[in-house]
Order: C-alpha cells, then structure tokens, then sequence
C-alpha cells in the first residue's frame, strides 16, 4: 500500500467517501457489537425497560452460566468430533480424485466438474428427505456417524473443487522431471507433489471443518434426539418463551460457537480473494 | 455452448503424444483414485436426489409403515392448487430477489469503496468478512437480539415499540435487512476482486478524453466487471432462493406464514407432517423454477455479450 500526502482540497472531495465508508462501518459492525454488549449484561440489567450499549455493570458471569445450559459443553464436543471426522475424511477421500481431475482430461472429470455445480443449485430438501429415510433404514438417523456421512458428502463436491485448483497450481513438469530422474510415482507424488499441496490440503480441511461445525438444516433432520444434538442445534433451542433472562447466556454461548470460524478466516483470509475469484468466474 | 465453438483450439502441448500412448493406464489409474469419492457421492447424493425425484411422483409418507405407490401427477396438482404454496412462492421470490439485488448494490458500492486509497479501509475490510465466518444460525441469534421488542438495541435506538419479527407487515423486509448483512461480504469480495483486475491502461486511455468519474465507470468498470458481476448474482440468487437456517433461527417462518420460505414450507410438509412425496415434489418444481430463471438470465447476459 503505498502512502500519499493529501492536498486540502482533494481530502475534502473525499469526505462524501468518508461518510458512506462510516455508514457501511456502523451497518456491519453494530449488530456484533450489540452481541457482544448483550453477553456482558447482568440478567437485572437486561430486564430494565431501556436498553444501553455499555453494560453499567459488565460481567463475564454470562460466559460461566452458558456451560450450564442445555448441556453446551456436551453440544460443542458432539459439534469437534463431527467436524473433525467430517473434514479428515472429505480430503482424505477428495484428495486423489482431485489430483486425478487436474492431471487428466477425459469425460469423467467434466462429469465431475458439472456434478460440483450441479450440487450447488439443487434445494437441499429434494435431497434430504430421501437421505433422511435411507438412514433410517441404515440405523443412522439420530447417530453421529450418520450426520458425518451426510457433512462429508455435501462438502465433498466444493472440497474437490478447491483441491483440483491447488493440485493445477503444481507444474506438471515437476513431476515429470522426477519421473525422469527415475522416482517411481508414489515417491514423486509423496516427494514432489505432497509438500507443494500442503498449504492448499490445510485450506480445505479449514473449509470442511467450518461447513461441519456451522451447518444447521441436515443436523436438524437427523439429529432429533436432545442428547445428540450438535452446537448449532443446542444454540437455537436456547431460546426459549422465558423472556430476556436468558439472553445473556445466549449471547456469550453464540460469541463462543463463532470463534473457530474466527480462527479460520483469520489464516486464510489472504487466500479467500484469489480461491473464490477463480471458482466465481469459472462458475 | 456456442461461446466456445468460436474460441481457437488450444496448441498442443509436446508432452501429448507420450501422454496418449499411456492412455488406458491412464483411464484405469482415474479410475482408482476417482473410487473413494465416487462411492459416498452416488450412494449418497447422486442416488437421493434421483430417489428424491421418483419420491416427488409417489404419495409416500415420512412414516415406517406406509404403502407407497406411484400417483403421477397428483402431487404437482395439489401444489399448483395450494393457496399456502403459492403464497410461500411468492414470498420467496420477493426474498431471493430483493436479498440479491439489495446485496448486489451494497457490495458494490462497498468495493468501490474499498478499491479506494482511504484511510481506515483495513477496518471495514475485515468487518466485511466478518459476518462470513459466522455460523447462520448465530447471525440469526444475534439479529434476533438486535430486534428483540423489550431488549433489542434497534427500539431503542428508534424510540419505537414494535416487535418486529412478529410484525405482519414488517417481518419479511425485517429479515431481508439481515439476509443483506449475511450476504455481503461474498459478494463484496469477489467484485474488489474483479475491480482489481480491470487493467489501469482502460482507465488511462479514457482520462486523456477527459473522461469523468461517471463515464469512467460507466464504460470502463461496469462492462468490464460484467462477468464477475453476472457469476456472483446469479450464486447469490440460487443460494437466497435456498436459504433456510437464518429464516429458520428468526422466525420459524411466521407470523402467520409471512417468512414461509418455499425450503421451510417443504420442511415442515416433510418432517412435521410427513407427506415425503407431496415435498419433494414442492422442492423439484423448486429445482425446475431455480434452473429455468438461471437460463434465461445467463442466456440473455450471454447474448448481450455477443
């Protein structure tokens, strides 16, 4: 970025700029902040008739009482198992589909190219009603392993889409040269390809971690039993008619669900710009 | 596609004839690393969505003990006759399209923002991804508490007493405002993007015409950006036309259907009320609409184009 000095007159044509920045600045950032207020509020204050912006008292009680609740600890670990065993399972599936889509031409990876689109159009219920009664019949309704299925089957498609891009990005002269120096192909792709692809290998599990942890629709069908709800699932069933005692926990229990996707779009932010750019224009 | 038959072939690459003679080893290897994938998206996606489409033409019930049996056409015409279906559709129309369009602008007006040399811009950068690592469901928790009528931030700051989102008239604009929060920072993104890549010499060329500020984007950044802009509306269109959790999360779909998204409206005929056939035959003709409003529109973006 590259920092210039400002004349008078130029500075004031821009404060038309200025304020419409401001306003976006005020329209993004006050329902966070109002999150975030509401979860430092004591339930007395919440209940006073005049809400303010700063807690007169702020409290962290609110984040203690949220583990209370609803079995929230239960939930969030219910919520990393699932995540965890859908993102390992999606790339360890759609990493060698992926490599084969880039280094091959041919009718099947234009099948799958189509197919990724094609997922991302058709309404979910068309496809989760049927899900929803082979699991049944599978046993699986109401069990994690059977919502991992279902999580590693919809990232699957964009999962597959981001790893072919990453494994294009790898020169294919590369594994030539290796192949010349007489490397089998299991040492070129271990030796050559693999360190290259890490970064974009940790990008994707990132993804499929997040989609598994934030997703709502699918663990709401299947998932129907209190005791094997996900995070998502508990959060929503939080509120309650009892009126606006238990905002405060609620608050600080959604703050604390956002912060691994926080975490997530804090290491890949640089590479969100190019990622989606190219999936945008080529869709 | 006729846009590409007028595309030159691409020069052959040296290496294909080396590559051609290891062809079948080659269809075989693809084979092999293609299975893993393959195996849970037809089991799973590929073989529901076809089982889902015959569903649509059955009466099945979302019930263990059911006879089902094929009754044609029956359900499309108890949808097209539904009064609740067709108000659900409409409302859904108006969310998808006013949630697109409203965020479309938005964005824009955002990126050219941000494309700016502006002091603080690194601020609203990062505030305009935050709602996108938000789960759904927390956006919509927190917007709750931002329209809640006793402890919401919102009637205070207006000196209003309204309940918003149990308000008749007021719930679906109530939501479309965080269906706008929700989806702006894709869409932001990716028009920065594209504004980073119209080549400054364009911009050059018309400044020595003594072009201004509007002409310039008039005929340089807007035809320019056209692609970008016509990829990333008609994502946000289908993605809008599909939502469901922040509806979900904000209203359930009421009061009294106002928010009844076409996907919750087939959510609660699936599994409140289990009539399977009767909803998958609501989300097919969802499908059809969805895919028929994208054809035309890229066919008419890519007409113009020619």
């Amino acid at each position: 970025m590259t920092v210039t000095t400002r004349g008078g007159a130029a500075g004031l044509r821009r404060v038309p700029q200025y304020l419409a920045l401001l306003a976006y600045v005020v329209f993004l950032a006050f329902p966070l902040l109002w999150l975030l207020s509401t979860a430092l509020k004591t339930p007395r204050e919440m209940a006073l008739a005049d809400p303010t912006w700063i807690p007169r008292e702020p409290t962290l009680a609110n984040f203690a009482d949220a583990f209370g609740e609803q079995d929230l600890v239960g939930a969030a670990t219910r919520s990393l198992v699932v995540a965890l065993a859908s993102s390992v399972i999606t790339v360890v599936i759609s990493l060698p589909a992926a490599y084969a889509i880039a280094r091959y031409r041919g009718l099947v990876n234009r099948i799958a190219i189509g197919w990724v689109l094609v997922s991302q159009v058709f309404p979910f219920i068309l496809i989760i009603i049927p899900l929803f009664m082979i699991l049944r019949d599978l046993e699986l309704v109401n069990t994690l392993p059977g919502l991992v299925v279902v999580h590693v089957t919809f990232t699957l498609p964009f999962a597959l889409w981001m790893l072919q891009g990453y494994v294009r990005a790898v020169p294919a002269e590369l594994e030539e040269a290796a192949a010349m120096d007489g490397a089998g192909r299991i040492r070129t792709i271990v030796g050559v390809v693999a360190p290259l692809l890490a970064p974009g290998v940790v990008a994707t599990l990132l993804f499929a971690f997040i989609s598994s942890w934030n997703e709502f629709l699918f663990a709401l069908v299947i998932l129907q039993d209190p005791d094997v709800m996900t995070l998502p699932l508990t959060l929503v069933r939080f509120t309650g008619p009892e009126g606006v005692a238990r905002l405060g926990p609620l608050a600080a229990a959604s703050l604390m669900a956002t912060i691994p996707s926080l975490i997530f779009f804090a290491i890949i932010q640089r590479r969100l710009k190019s990622g989606l750019m190219a999936g945008a224009v080529k869709g | 596609m006729t846009a590409t038959a007028t595309r030159p072939a691409p020069p052959t690459p040296p290496a294909r004839h080396a590559r051609r003679r290891r062809f079948s080893r080659q269809t075989r290897e693809m084979w092999v690393l293609m299975l893993p994938a393959l195996v849970p998206v037809l089991l799973f996606s590929v073989g529901p969505l076809l089982y889902g489409i015959a569903l649509a033409f059955t009466d099945a019930r979302n019930t263990r003990n059911h006879e089902t049996s094929f009754v044609g056409l029956e359900n499309l015409g108890d949808l097209l006759t539904a009064e609740d279906f067709w108000s659900s559709f409409r409302i859904g129309m108006i969310w998808a399209v006013s949630v697109t369009g409203l965020q479309f602008l938005a964005a824009l007006g955002l990126a050219l923002l941000l494309n700016q040399d502006l002091r603080f811009r690194g601020v609203a950068r990062v505030l305009a991804v935050v709602p996108w690592a938000m789960p759904p469901v927390v956006i919509g928790l927190m917007w709750k508490l931002v329209y809640h009528p006793d402890a919401g931030i919102l009637n205070s700051v207006l000196g209003t007493h309204v309940n918003w989102l149990a308000d008749f008239s007021l719930a679906l604009p109530a939501i479309i405002v965080v269906g706008v929060w929700t989806g702006m920072p894709q869409t932001t993104v990716v028009l920065l993007a594209g504004l980073q890549n119209v080549p400054r010499e364009l911009y050059e060329a018309v400044e020595v015409d003594g072009a201004g500020r509007w002409r310039k984007f008039w005929n340089i950044t807007l035809p320019q950006l056209k692609p970008v802009i016509v990829a990333i509306t008609s994502l946000d269109f289908v993605w809008n036309i599909n939502q469901f959790g922040l509806v979900y999360v904000l209203t359930q779909g009421g009061p009294g259907g106002q928010t009844r998204l076409p996907m919750l409206f087939a959510y609660e005929e699936a599994f409140r009320y289990r009539f399977a056939g009767y909803a998958s035959m609501l989300g097919l003709a969802m499908a059809v609409v969805v895919l028929a409003a994208l054809g035309l529109y890229l066919w008419r973006q890519m007409r113009e184009a020619k």
